[in-house]
């Protein structure tokens, strides 16, 4: 605290709207012998541009360094009058406003006399405040020009082009073999029923070719610390038995290798080699080996040849990146039915999902895009599709809707009609939620093609088990009765789960969950992109559950709220901030505990504050049991000086 | 041309270059503005009216979270304002735009406030002192303001407006004005910018009511819409927050909410669903029941869509803890009754296949939403194309959705399609994405060519 | 014939939303005593216990407000202050402090309303509780 202040304070009139109720001239005169008071006056219109020159003015001629401004709500116009001190030289954190407009003035029309009584105690208080007010460090800190995406799908995928567009350096790991996500497993998209691989398999290959972009494949997030614009991460490459620099894709060594296993992303209908990978437009298209099903017969090794692209003994990579920014993007899982024993998924061959059917549909699929069922082969000549499985629905504690499968339902019930034109296509849901563009107009034309709507809920499936047909209990809640109905394939519509990693990444990352196990957003309306923690932000399905066009556009914006962050090079802290006296702290860890912004670390068994993920709420002074945390401009003095003199005269 | 003055030009052309302009001053052009000028470019706001905010400015709350709206958007209405890189332009209308080498000249009228916005402080003596009331737009014509006024007391910019139409040129505001801000004789004025991109985010136009007549809309009293239900229950609004009926001022305590009103509706001319209805709708009977706990709420609908986050739990609550009865049926006529004002609504309940004569002293309209008044104005200035559905479109709305058929130009918003807040702003920061690779595309082009 | 007692309230604001609540009532013109003197800080999570001690020590009344459960700026904040003034009400009742002096509201920025009518009501209620007797002066 500098030991002579020098104060200037100004009242303003504010034409009649302070002037008319409260006796400005009187409360200037009140504290123009104050200790520390140079100069006390009163104006029309501080704010205007001649009462912002006469205070400049007066800083020159006075050498005041103290500013009180007596006049609307601070508000309204504390950036203004800080910058006027600013433009003086002077720290702007060394403003004080008193409001005697909103919360006087205006509030107190019909008792003059004693709202200028209270503006007077209010000025008195701002005064003794600003004696003790303290120059703020204006801190930038430098941001590192570069990203990290967790998530490889289409969101991930699409924030990381734009950001290397701007010139970023970019990191995509993923933790699958390829880039890709869900997308690559559709067969058609809606409402345009573009060829999904067609228009997402370009982006792809841009992505692996653009000298911005990192692809960190088959590989897992181990830590992550720091702050925005410095963040450090430490990444797992796990082994893939294949020297990624060295492998070429011919995928020779698929070819001779006799093991087939199970391919997931088959959804387990096809099966691939013991060195694949998982799908032919996979990128990068790097082989690995599945050491749990390898014979190591090395007949791989034998086709590679020359390259020597095979390494049986590689091990796990850690590398550990630099980053300013990161971006989640770990999409979702669909939901496994097995739970929803009614429905018979897992016991009745021929009940699948709708990821299921876009691997069958699919001409690249495990069956070239025959639609057949699983049981004998035959194709189906009665399908139907139930829907919200694994979504609204309170016994399993997914409340949500899923967002995507009503559409989804209508676009595959259209392919159905499109290949099999004879075919009996039902969808059993309770209502369409067909909300987007162009989305109204496909469920009527699929209606055209035929598929038949029914409103309800199915209750239970049953099988017959010669035929293994399905019998569909619905309550048909346009009929007012229940009815059955028999197919012979079955299409369960499940919803979006949380991937499982979800909840050990939001500990890593410190990103709070929301009640549906999504992560969640700084703020649903505002901010649906960032998250608290500054410098990391949401996008696409990891945040809830959406479709494409949705992903993209969350993902661009994430993307734009990366750029806006990095793109100066630096950013500003807080200056309002914690700061933790390391003689009174005792290291009981509990400001640490309760900071919303993990900007508290024990360093040395004491406290001490990262200034630049500290909010400046203040909330860790008032619960450290020492009293060795100061919050700067909102200081204990500070208050207490206010308190003391709030109806002292 | 000596090098100087080559280079000078040179510096100026790419100053040009790296600024955008953004055509709508709603939550959606608010985002987009914010997100360029934080990046570093100058961004031009242009507004048709005296203040930014847009629709979402009128809402009370907002669904699911029921977020008060002003005190979320104001905030980042005083960014706008504050932001270096941001110049405001409202009032002001986008004349022409022509294309110069790769940049767009862009020429806006600024509009007459009789106002001089450097000497105005937003007092608000004028207002007081003006004798002539007329119905305030922004509470939808239920409340009223001056003849000089600004349209909400937290009005971006604090600039008062004189509506010269009901002005009589007492001269009492130019009295009364201590800062003599007051310029009766102020000219419309014309402005030229440079501009290496655009994003258009004009917003939406609600339904017009009066069109599906056999609801009533405008001829009775107690039919009103979904908007005018936001400005009731308002704390700021005309009536101080209560929600009373418009004909006696009563409290209503049987409430209808009508859904799908012009939308997904053949004779209204909008097959389309306009996608927030369902969840506004379940929010105003949220707040009816919170205003009037012992009010027996109806909404009648087709489906509700209740997709997104948070959605579905918030269609729970109001079944749940808040006792709104929601029957699925068509609403055939709204009828009224003279001597109570009350209303009696016609509607076939799809489920039970009963046709349903039920008494309510307030109807709320949920109606859609349509393309912009003046979408037909900015497709001929600008030249971009509109969806089948009247909305401005991508060429390929499902991958490139922000994106339209001339390159530089970029849409945003419900000007696009209707869409909720959340949703807007997710696409207005993705246009700003795009808007900001269009320019450092330029820029790097403009480099190669030298080379 | 005695002057009519009129009590001392003093009120601790966050800036995000009682601040701007009352700052709305003032926009809104909504009259209410002019018997409190309103202490900005930036969240009601740095309401420390001794504030609303020393703050007994010269007014009778204090009043604690902040954002709504879930609507804090800085995400947890209010909650904390919930749990202080608990604290602080339990220590009053334990020196014979009528716990009625300190009061707890959480008041949005849009609740200009209820500003007004939370500060009308605690001074009626300090009128009937009258002075504090650990008031000096």
């Amino acid at each position: 605290m500098i030991d002579k202040p020098r104060i200037g304070v100004y009242v303003c009139h504010c034409g009649k709207n302070i002037a008319g109720v409260v006796n400005v001239e009187d409360v200037a005169e009140h504290v123009r012998n104050m200790a520390g008071v140079i100069v006390a006056k009163d104006y029309r219109y501080v704010c205007s541009d001649p009462g912002q020159d006469m205070i400049k003015k007066d800083i020159r001629d006075y050498q005041l360094d103290r500013i009180v401004v007596v006049a609307c709500s601070p508000r309204l116009h504390e950036p203004t009058f800080r910058r006027v001190l600013e433009e003086s030289g002077l720290n702007p954190y060394l403003l004080e406003m008193v409001n005697i407009r909103e919360q006087c003035s205006w509030v107190h029309m019909d008792e003059p006399d004693k709202a200028t009584e209270k503006a007077k105690d209010l000025v008195r208080m701002a005064i003794l405040r600003s004696q003790l007010l303290e120059p703020l460090e204006i801190k930038e800190v430098k941001v590192l020009k570069s990203v990290l995406i967790v998530g490889g799908g289409v969101s991930g995928i699409s924030a990381a082009l734009d950001l290397a567009e701007m010139g970023f350096k970019v990191y995509l790991v993923e933790k699958n073999e390829s880039i890709g996500g869900h997308m690559a497993q559709l067969d058609k998209t809606f409402p345009s029923m573009d060829c999904s691989i067609c228009i997402l398999g370009p982006k792809m290959v841009e992505v692996a070719r653009h000298p911005k972009i990192k692809i960190i494949s088959h590989a897992d997030i181990v830590r992550v610390e720091g702050y925005v614009g410095n963040f450090k991460v430490k990444i797992r490459e796990n082994p893939r038995y294949v020297i990624s620099d060295r492998c070429t894709g011919c995928g020779e060594c698929q070819e001779v290798c006799p093991i087939e296993y199970p391919n997931e992303w088959d959804i387990n209908l096809g099966v691939r080699k013991a060195i694949s990978v998982p799908f032919p437009q996979a990128v990068p298209s790097v082989y690995r080996i599945n050491i749990d099903y390898c014979l190591q017969c090395y007949k791989c090794v034998e086709a590679c040849g020359a390259r020597e692209a095979i390494d049986f003994g590689q091990k796990p990579k850690e590398t550990e990146l630099n980053v300013g920014a990161i971006i989640v993007a770990i999409g979702f899982e669909p939901y496994e039915p097995y739970q929803l024993k009614e429905y018979g998924y897992g016991t009745y061959q021929n009940v699948i999902t709708n990821i299921e059917f876009e691997r069958l549909i699919n001409a690249a699929g495990p069956t070239e895009g025959k639609l057949i069922r699983v049981s004998d082969m035959k194709v189906p000549h009665r399908i139907g599709f139930i829907q919200c499985v694994g979504s609204r629905d309170e016994r399993i504690g997914h409340i949500y809707c899923s967002r995507f499968c009503c559409m989804s339902a209508i676009k595959q019930a259209r392919q159905i009609k499109e290949k099999l034109p004879e075919a009996e296509v039902y969808i059993f849901h309770t209502e369409p939620r067909t909300f987007g563009k162009g989305f109204e107009a496909f469920f009527r034309k699929t209606r055209e093609y035929g598929v038949s709507v029914v409103r309800g809920r199915a209750s239970k499936v049953l099988e017959d088990p010669e035929t293994g047909n399905l019998t569909v209990f619905v309550e048909d809640l346009s009929l007012g009765k229940p009815v059955e109905v028999e197919v012979d394939l079955l299409i369960l519509s499940v919803g979006m789960s949380p991937p499982k990693d979800l909840e050990s990444l939001s500990r890593t990352l410190r990103i709070p969950r929301d009640p549906d196990g999504f992560l969640l957003e700084a703020h649903p309306k505002l901010r649906p992109v960032d998250t608290h923690t500054a410098g990391i932000f949401l996008a696409g399905a990891c945040q809830s559950p959406k479709d494409i066009t949705d992903s993209i556009s969350q993902a661009k914006a994430a993307a734009a709220s990366v750029a806006a962050l990095l793109s100066r090079g630096k950013i500003r802290v807080e200056s309002m901030i914690a700061h933790v006296n390391q003689d009174l702290c005792i290291g009981c860890g509990l400001c640490q505990e309760i900071c919303p912004y993990q900007a508290m670390t024990i360093q040395n068994k004491k406290s001490k504050t990262i200034p630049a993920l500290c909010g400046g709420c203040g909330t860790c002074a008032s619960t450290c049991p020492e009293h060795a945390i100061t919050m700067k401009h909102y200081t204990n003095k500070q208050i207490l000086a206010e308190v003391v003199t709030a109806f002292q005269r | 041309m000596s090098s100087i003055e080559e280079e000078q030009e040179e510096q100026e052309k790419q100053e040009k270059q790296q600024s955008v302009l953004v055509l709508g001053g709603g939550v959606c052009g608010i985002q987009v503005a914010l997100d360029l000028a934080d990046m570093g470019f100058k961004v031009y706001l242009v507004e048709k009216k005296p203040s930014i905010g847009g629709h979402m400015a009128q809402l009370d709350k907002t669904f699911p979270t029921l977020d008060c709206s002003a005190c979320i958007l104001t905030p980042k209405m005083v960014d706008v304002a504050r932001h270096p890189n941001i110049e405001l332009l409202t009032y002001s209308e986008v004349l022409a735009v022509s294309r110069a080498s790769k940049s767009f000249e862009v020429t806006i009228l600024k509009k007459s406030r009789y106002v001089n916005e450097d000497k105005c402080t937003g007092c608000g003596i004028c207002a007081q002192y003006c004798p002539i009331e007329v119905p305030n737009e922004f509470d939808q014509g239920i409340g009223i303001r001056k003849a000089i006024y600004v349209p909400f007391p937290q009005a971006i910019p604090l600039i008062y407006t004189i509506d010269k139409e009901n002005c009589i040129k007492c001269g009492l505001c130019e009295r009364m004005c201590e800062a003599e801000a007051i310029d009766h004789n102020q000219q419309p004025m014309k402005i030229t910018v440079t501009v290496g991109s655009i994003v258009v985010a004009v917003g939406f136009q609600l339904f017009d009511a009066k069109n599906k007549q056999e609801y009533g809309y405008g001829r009775y009293d107690n039919v009103i819409t979904g908007l005018d239900f936001e400005r009731l229950v308002n704390a700021a609004g005309p009536t101080g927050g209560h929600l009373a009926r418009l004909s006696d001022a009563k409290i209503p305590k049987k409430i209808a909410f009508i859904q799908c009103v012009g939308s997904r509706d053949e004779k209204s001319g909008n097959l389309n669903c306009s996608r927030v209805c369902c969840m506004y709708a379940i929010k105003q009977a949220i707040l009816a029941k919170e205003h009037i706990p012992d009010a027996d709420i109806h909404v009648f609908y087709m489906d509700i869509r209740a997709y997104g986050k948070g959605f579905e739990e918030f269609y729970t609550r109001a079944k749940e803890e808040f006792n709104v009865k929601f029957v699925r049926g068509a609403v055939s006529e709204i009828v009224e009754i003279p001597e109570t004002k009350n209303l009696i609504v016609r509607v076939e309940d799809t489920e039970t296949g009963e046709l349903l004569e039920k008494e309510f002293d307030m109807v709320v309209l949920s109606v859609g939403l349509t393309p912009p008044s003046d979408s037909e104005a900015i497709e001929n200035i600008l030249g971009i194309s509109k969806g089948e559905d009247g909305f401005f479109s991508s060429p390929d709305p499902q991958i490139f959705t922000v994106d339209t058929n001339i390159g530089g130009i970029f849409i945003a918003g419900t000007a696009e399609g209707p869409k909720d807040i959340p949703d807007s702003v997710a696409q207005a920061s993705a246009a700003a994405m795009k808007a900001s690779v269009a320019l450092v595309q330029l820029t790097q082009e403009e480099k190669h060519v030298e080379k | 014939m005695a002057e009519e007692f009129e009590p001392k309230l003093i009120a601790f604001t966050c800036n995000w939303c009682s601040y701007a609540g009352a700052d709305l009532a003032g926009v809104s013109r909504m009259q209410y005593p002019p018997n409190v003197r309103v202490i900005r800080l930036m969240c009601s999570g740095r309401v420390d216990p001794i504030f609303i001690l020393e703050a007994l020590k010269r007014a009778d009344g204090v009043l604690v407000t902040g954002c709504h459960i879930g609507d804090c700026h800085y995400v947890s904040g209010n909650l904390h202050a919930e749990v202080r003034v608990k604290l602080v009400k339990k220590a009053l009742e334990m020196v014979g402090l009528e716990p009625e002096r300190l009061k707890l509201e959480w008041i949005s920025a849009s609740e200009g309303e209820k500003f007004a009518r939370v500060i009308k009501e605690m001074v009626d209620q300090l009128k009937k509780l009258g002075k504090n007797p650990l008031r000096d002066g």
